[in-house]
């Protein structure tokens, strides 16, 4: 379970995520939406530990994160961008990553086929394309077994062949119980992946709960709409 | 230490493999096969040496680093998603960095002398040179990862190493004659001794003409060390100014590194 309390970050004079409370439950996809510059990528950044908060609290199972930088071995986490050393290999990075975390638990067979990964990961960075690199970020957030899983608009780089394989691997988790946290756009991608979704707005929630009860509360079908209909309510 | 270690190895492993240091150590190579091979004098091929090991070292250091660093920025971003401190993983980067290129440098310095049995004549100046180019190459990436921790836009970031690299190996000198021409009535030795430890090219040049005690031939700033301290004494303090000027930079840049959002 992920917690965060009172948590503030400004950038300079900006204010970008503002005195956020949030309960990330153990077990359930929970997506975080919202429009470009909301905070999203912040949020996560900062639970990730990869930005500075300016204020408040973050606890991974109990335990505040601060300085510990060992609970990383409970996160499996795909970053929107993926570079990596250009002169490096796949395997090279997998291996790295290997024998940094603690976890004798790695399996990358399943992954490597569907992705079609195998040979490419012979192959240095530089000469890979950006959806290949982008599903290596795939094998790093799931070949470890993590307990929690951060995905940052993980299929914006991936062809529909592999984003549909990459949507039954995040649902596989689902069903191994893992807390999944997710950032998309693409709001039927939500609709299909997540239970609880999280609605920011200019660093602060809008709305936190069901899908259902979005859906029930805006009176839609489809997501999208419920969400366009959130927001033009709170620019208003 | 053990994570330090890690990350120094695949550092090391993606560094040794891209085209600028073959590039580098290829120029040395060919730089010092020249040298030797129009001019059978030693002691004038160092000073060729030291002339272009003072120039080319900080510049290539500085591009390279700041370069390397901001290249790095998405795999840093997903190193420190790992279990991974901040502190180690600065470390492992920063020699990753450092040792590729001061070894390309070392290789393609020394092996000229190899080739042309020079080492065994004068043999304390190819140490010394050889040991002025790592120093110079620890400083300027210090330097260069100091400006790429603070300054996020690449543009920005380059220009400024380029900018720094400048001062300290051509502004700087007119800058002190401007100084002596100015207040040449004045007692200005204490002072050109500061200035000359605020710039870690001249101290890299008055540690070697120290040794060869002609340090007077080359500036007003090497003269006054000579006077002021002696050759032996010179020589230890300009070997720990030099020091001074990796590890102030780099636990500035550690420091900033350890804050900073990614």
């Amino acid at each position: 379970m992920i917690t965060v309390k009172n948590l503030v970050k400004n950038f300079g004079k900006n204010s970008v995520i503002k005195n956020i409370d949030l309960t990330i439950d153990e077990g359930k996809v929970t997506a975080i939406v919202g429009p470009n510059g909301s905070g999203k990528t912040t949020l996560i950044k900062t639970i990730l530990g990869l930005v500075r908060s300016t204020d408040g609290i973050i606890e991974v199972d109990g335990r505040p994160v601060n300085d510990n930088y060992l609970y990383r071995n409970k996160i499996g986490y795909m970053p929107q961008i993926a570079r990596y050393p250009e002169n490096l290999t796949g395997n090279e990075i997998i291996s790295l990553i290997k024998s940094i975390r603690d976890s004798n638990e790695y399996a990358d067979k399943e992954i490597l086929s569907s992705f079609k990964l195998e040979r490419e990961m012979e192959k240095p960075f530089k000469n890979l394309s950006g959806g290949t690199k982008q599903k290596i970020s795939a094998l790093i957030a799931f070949a470890f077994n993590a307990k929690i899983i951060i995905l940052d608009e993980p299929t914006a780089g991936l062809d529909p062949i592999s984003s549909s394989y990459f949507k039954d691997l995040v649902l596989k988790q689902k069903e191994q119980k893992k807390t999944i946290i997710l950032t998309s756009h693409l709001m039927n991608e939500v609709q299909e992946l997540s239970d609880e979704i999280v609605f920011l707005l200019e660093g602060e929630i809008k709305f936190k709960g069901t899908i259902q009860s979005l859906l029930e509360d805006k009176k839609e079908t489809k997501l999208e709409r419920a969400i366009a209909d959130l927001m033009s309510q709170n620019t208003k | 230490m053990n994570l330090v270690k890690k990350i120094l190895l695949y550092e090391i492993h993606n560094t040794i493999r891209s085209k600028w240091v073959i590039l580098y150590t290829f120029f040395f190579f060919l730089v010092g096969y020249a040298l030797f091979t129009f001019s059978g004098d030693v002691s004038k091929s160092y000073i060729s040496l030291m002339n272009i090991i003072i120039i080319v070292i900080p510049l290539v250091s500085i591009i390279f680093g700041s370069i390397y660093f901001y290249y790095s920025r998405e795999f840093i971003e997903m190193m420190l998603s790992q279990p991974i401190d901040r502190k180690s993983l600065f470390l492992g980067i920063y020699l990753g960095t450092a040792i590729p290129l001061s070894a390309g440098f070392a290789l393609g310095f020394s092996l000229p002398f190899v080739l042309f049995g020079k080492v065994s004549e004068q043999i304390e100046g190819f140490i010394l040179l050889l040991l002025i180019g790592i120093l110079l190459t620890f400083i300027f990436i210090a330097l260069s990862f100091l400006i790429s921790v603070k300054q996020d836009d690449k543009s920005k970031g380059l220009g400024l190493a380029i900018l720094i690299w400048l001062i300290l190996a051509v502004v700087y000198d007119g800058f002190i004659l401007l100084i002596i021409y100015n207040f040449q009535d004045y007692p200005l030795e204490k002072a050109m001794i500061v200035l000359t430890t605020l710039n870690p090219i001249d101290l890299g040049r008055i540690l070697f003409l120290m040794k060869f005690d002609i340090a007077a031939l080359m500036g007003y700033t090497g003269a006054v060390f000579q006077r002021f301290f002696g050759s032996s004494l010179g020589m230890i303090i300009s070997f720990i100014c030099l020091l001074l000027w990796i590890i102030v930079p780099f636990f500035l840049s550690s420091r900033f590194f350890r804050k900073k959002d990614f």
